[in-house]
């Protein structure tokens, strides 16, 4: 196994990709946190506790969720809104959830909106003018997840969590893998059950503001 | 969505069913063959529910190329066609990738070489076309013979590069390569290379999987980039994206970009291990002295092993499978007790020896050679001869009988 954690950044001028680094992806069943394979369940717990402890915890939806173009889709993005309704119950009134879509790839320029929208190409644009210290990718074509996870770990300090319909991302600080409306329900109700069990930081975050 | 599991069972218009790739390759019934190697690449595609194959005509890959316009006559490829020329077909096979098709292609050669910038566009590009490189000479003057160098240009391209030893060898690893190259965490291009005229132009009996069973289409929606989307990379190549900007966003998106199909020919590795039953087949890893091989020169070696063995020298064998990804660790593992390690090819520069020698402790065990380029025939008396020098047995010259 590799001695390689994957950790919240500001990492490197250039951060490595993971996988070159030895991590491996979780197999069926199985999740990982800082690159290192755990259960799911493991996995679960942890992600609701980062979202709970977050100043603003975000969720970051990507065009497989955000247009209705088959079934499976639609259901999802109905249960990335339980999610994210879920987070905004659970939290203190000085912490703020976000939901900021990532509506497609083009790049952008001269600049995104950072308060309307991510951009796998310049994400850190959107963490840094948000403050956004804890995210999760839902939705997102693997490789401008890996690309834009990549760029948050090495730029910014914000904790990433990967919710993949495939394989998982080794760039992630924690990533399940075959998503499936029913694990995105399963971490809302971690959420709702470690409720007021959590502390939240509520302190500034290194490098989560843009100075 | 398209759900590819969903077909297993069910069956395509030519009357075959779809398989589960596992069960096609390892449970099915095997019937022995007697075919050339550009036959077996016919019979492997055959079965392998391709949509689209593309081709310009050079040798040796232009048998095989031809066969394949057999089976499209015969209704089990989708479309089929002539390019202008190699640059011309692997950018056709790039746009009927991006277009969601399960893409085929052969070349060698100088063909490869004139392709070359489509192969890191196909990586960067997340295609996961396969292309058949049956190797030949690339230099001037002109040769058609077997020899490997061009290999030593697709390592860097970003394509998964594996190097069959045999018709065996292509007929599972053609099947093989399109269940790894299209994981969606890899969705990669798979240069299959073998050395030309000694594979494809030999016969060989190769066991094949039933005619009647194949694999299950390629599901594009897997896809780690959206198919054919004319507004975001990697399709949108111009027009202000981040690709014309000079800024340091810019220049950090495309680092990470390139590092992102490196981790992904990584993540194949996983898979390669799983149905290539390993990176590399290894003989005698106890042994002082080790060959280190692909391709038909693991064939050379055997021979060589063989005969040293006559002579009471004991020898043993690595056999690697995949140049892309690399088999670092494994190769580390299987030489560890070698003293010196023996590294025949059929190209003038070494690349496979050079590889090895970046792998390893104590590099100064690895002998870059015998090397024979050109089309020459590696005859295992000069591995046998190679090795003899170097433990200072006497040795006879193979290369003529004197004035």
């Amino acid at each position: 196994m590799s001695d390689y954690r994957v950790l919240p950044g500001p990492e490197h001028f250039l951060p490595p990709a993971a996988a070159s680094m030895g991590v491996r992806l979780p197999n069926p069943g199985e999740a990982h946190i800082n690159g290192v394979i755990t259960s799911e369940e493991n996995a679960y717990e942890e992600a609701a506790r980062q979202f709970l402890m977050a100043n603003v915890p975000t969720i970051f939806p990507g065009p497989l969720v955000l247009w209705a173009w088959n079934e499976k889709a639609a259901k999802k993005a109905t249960a990335i809104r339980h999610l994210f309704n879920t987070l905004k119950e659970c939290v203190q009134p000085n912490q703020k959830p976000m939901l900021i879509p990532m509506p497609d790839y083009r790049p952008k320029y001269p600049k995104i909106n950072p308060e309307i929208e991510i951009n796998p190409n310049h994400p850190n644009l959107t963490i840094w003018h948000n403050k956004i210290d804890c995210c999760v990718f839902i939705g997102v074509h693997c490789h401008q997840a890996n690309l834009s996870l990549k760029i948050i770990r090495g730029g910014t300090s914000c904790y990433t969590i990967a919710m993949c319909a495939q394989a998982g991302h080794e760039d992630a600080m924690l990533s399940f893998r075959d998503a499936s409306v029913d694990k995105i329900m399963r971490l809302a109700d971690t959420i709702k059950r470690l409720k007021g069990t959590v502390r939240p930081r509520l302190t500034p975050v290194k490098n989560a503001v843009s100075d | 969505m398209a759900e590819t599991k969903s077909l297993i069972g069910t069956q395509n218009t030519k009357g075959q069913t779809y398989t589960d790739p596992w069960k096609l390759l390892h449970e099915a019934p095997r019937t022995p063959s007697f075919f050339t190697g550009s036959e077996v690449i016919k019979e492997a595609i055959r079965r392998a529910s391709c949509d689209v194959m593309i081709a310009y005509p050079i040798t040796p890959q232009s048998e095989a190329a031809a066969l394949i316009g057999e089976l499209f006559a015969e209704g089990y490829v989708g479309d089929y066609f002539r390019g202008e020329s190699e640059f011309a077909v692997m950018s056709q096979c790039a746009g009927a990738a991006f277009g969601g098709a399960r893409v085929f292609t052969t070349t060698a050669g100088p063909g490869t070489m004139r392709a070359m910038e489509n192969f890191p566009m196909w990586a960067g590009a997340r295609l996961p076309i396969q292309m058949i490189v049956t190797c030949r000479g690339i230099n001037s003057p002109l040769s058609i013979q077997p020899d490997t160098l061009e290999i030593a240009y697709l390592l860097n391209t970003g394509m998964l590069v594996w190097h069959a030893e045999t018709a065996q060898d292509f007929f599972d690893w053609i099947l093989k390569g399109y269940i790894v190259s299209e994981e969606p965490e890899v969705h990669l291009p798979l240069a299959l290379c073998c050395d030309g005229f000694f594979v494809t132009h030999t016969k060989d009996v190769v066991n094949l999987t039933p005619a009647d069973m194949c694999l299950p289409p390629y599901d594009p929606y897997r896809s780690p980039v959206p198919c054919m989307d004319m507004e975001c990379p990697p399709v949108r190549m111009m027009r202000d994206p981040f690709v014309m900007k000079s800024n340091y966003i810019s220049y950090a998106t495309h680092a990470s970009w390139q590092q992102e199909i490196w981790a992904a020919v990584e993540r194949s590795r996983k898979h390669s291990i799983h149905w290539l039953n390993g990176l590399i087949d290894t003989e005698n890893t106890d042994a002082d002295i080790m060959i280190v091989a692909s391709g038909t020169a693991v064939s050379q070696g055997r021979e060589a092993i063989r005969m040293l063995e006559d002579e009471g020298v004991r020898c043993g064998l690595v056999k690697v499978k995949t140049l892309r990804p690399w088999p670092e660790e494994e190769i580390r593992e299987a030489t560890k007790n070698a003293k010196h390690i023996f590294v025949p090819e059929f190209n003038v520069t070494g690349w496979l020896a050079k590889e090895i020698r970046a792998t390893i402790p104590n590099h100064h065990r690895v002998h870059a050679g015998p090397h024979v380029c050109g089309g020459m025939t590696m005859p295992p008396e000069i591995i046998v001869s190679e090795i003899k020098t170097a433990l200072g047995m006497k040795t006879f010259s193979l290369a003529g009988r004197g004035s």
